[in-house]
């Protein structure tokens, strides 16, 4: 199979409530060596053909990630088997 | 006047809407997501709701509907469009107006009847309001939360784009408290508010919201008379 992975997160400047929710509650867990935590989303692209990193990108630009808020980062998946396992 | 209201799946606040722009004295006539032709409408709203139910981004789906390719061209050609809430969301997502609406930054849904002041009053859907005005309007969202970068946000109060402004509380975290932006013509406004809750006594608190569809008739009107002026150079 032909994987493209797409990781978009929030821009480092947009604040993440939902990632300092997580952080507020580590102390709970009696986790408290962690300073900061940012949530983002990974998106599993399969091609039917040869993975296609620009086409990739172009559809992150265009719907995935609001390059307004957010960056992505697009990479191709060898071994898909072993990326599961 | 003729007064569009598309309604995507998902959509809410099309009935409500509708019913505003009659209430105002317009006609409402309501499109349907996935028909191009905007029917010979004079102003489109864009209404609240989950356009397709926001699962990617709110509006990043809604974006790419085939009546809102035609929108988009009809908006960057003059046509007065006002997006409310999930309406202000698709319009950022296709470029219309800068930035972005994010998560509230305290995470909860909020719903209250809100207090804001009128700021620009030379666009196509507040002119009907007196600068500074206030006006109380329900609010009601999960992603309000007005972002853009710091140039955008002094290029938009630099040349009094900012439309509306909370007071008296900001309800989402909304950067400078603002609640609503105009592009840079004045015919694209997006509000995160409801002015379609606040149009009669017996459902709104307040008739505060009719502003904004007397106001796009009272721009309309004027269009129309420059047009006869003009030679009659109306769509």
């Amino acid at each position: 199979m032909a994987r493209v992975v797409v990781d978009v997160m929030l821009k480092p400047e947009i604040l993440d409530p939902q990632g300092q929710a997580v952080a507020n509650a580590l102390p709970r867990l009696g986790v408290t060596d962690v300073s900061s935590v940012r949530i983002g989303r990974r998106i599993e692209i399969d091609f039917a053909g040869e993975p296609d990193l620009d086409r990739a990108r172009e559809i992150a630009d265009k719907l995935l990630a609001n390059p307004v808020i957010e960056d992505f980062d697009v990479r191709i998946v060898e071994d898909v088997a072993a990326e599961v396992a | 006047m003729r007064i569009g209201v598309v309604t995507f799946p998902g959509s809410l606040d099309d009935g409500d809407a509708a019913r505003a722009a009659r209430i105002a004295g317009a006609e409402a006539v309501r499109l349907w997501h996935g028909d191009p032709d905007l029917h010979r409408v004079d102003a489109v709203v864009l209404p609240g709701g989950f356009s397709y139910g926001d699962y990617l981004r709110c509006g990043a789906i809604a974006r790419f509907a085939p009546v809102m390719e035609s929108i988009i061209d009809a908006a960057r050609g003059g046509l007065p469009v006002l997006g409310i809430c999930n309406g202000f969301q698709v319009l950022c997502e296709a470029h219309l107006l800068p930035g972005a609406l994010t998560r509230n930054q305290h995470l909860h849904f909020r719903n209250r009847d809100q207090w804001l002041r009128v700021e620009a009053t030379n666009t196509a859907w507040t002119n009907r309001f007196a600068p500074g005005q206030e006006i109380l309007i329900p609010v009601k969202n999960g992603e309000g939360c007005f972002v853009a970068d710091q140039r955008t946000l002094d290029q938009l109060e630099g040349e009094g784009r900012v439309i509306a402004r909370y007071i008296r509380g900001n309800p989402n975290g909304s950067q400078r408290d603002i609640a609503g932006i105009t592009n840079e013509a004045g015919n694209v406004v997006g509000i995160m508010p409801h002015p379609e809750h606040a149009v009669e006594a017996l459902t709104g608190p307040s008739l505060d919201g009719l502003g904004f569809f007397t106001s796009v008739l009272r721009s309309l009107a004027g269009a129309s008379a420059d047009g006869q002026l003009a030679g009659g150079q109306q769509r």
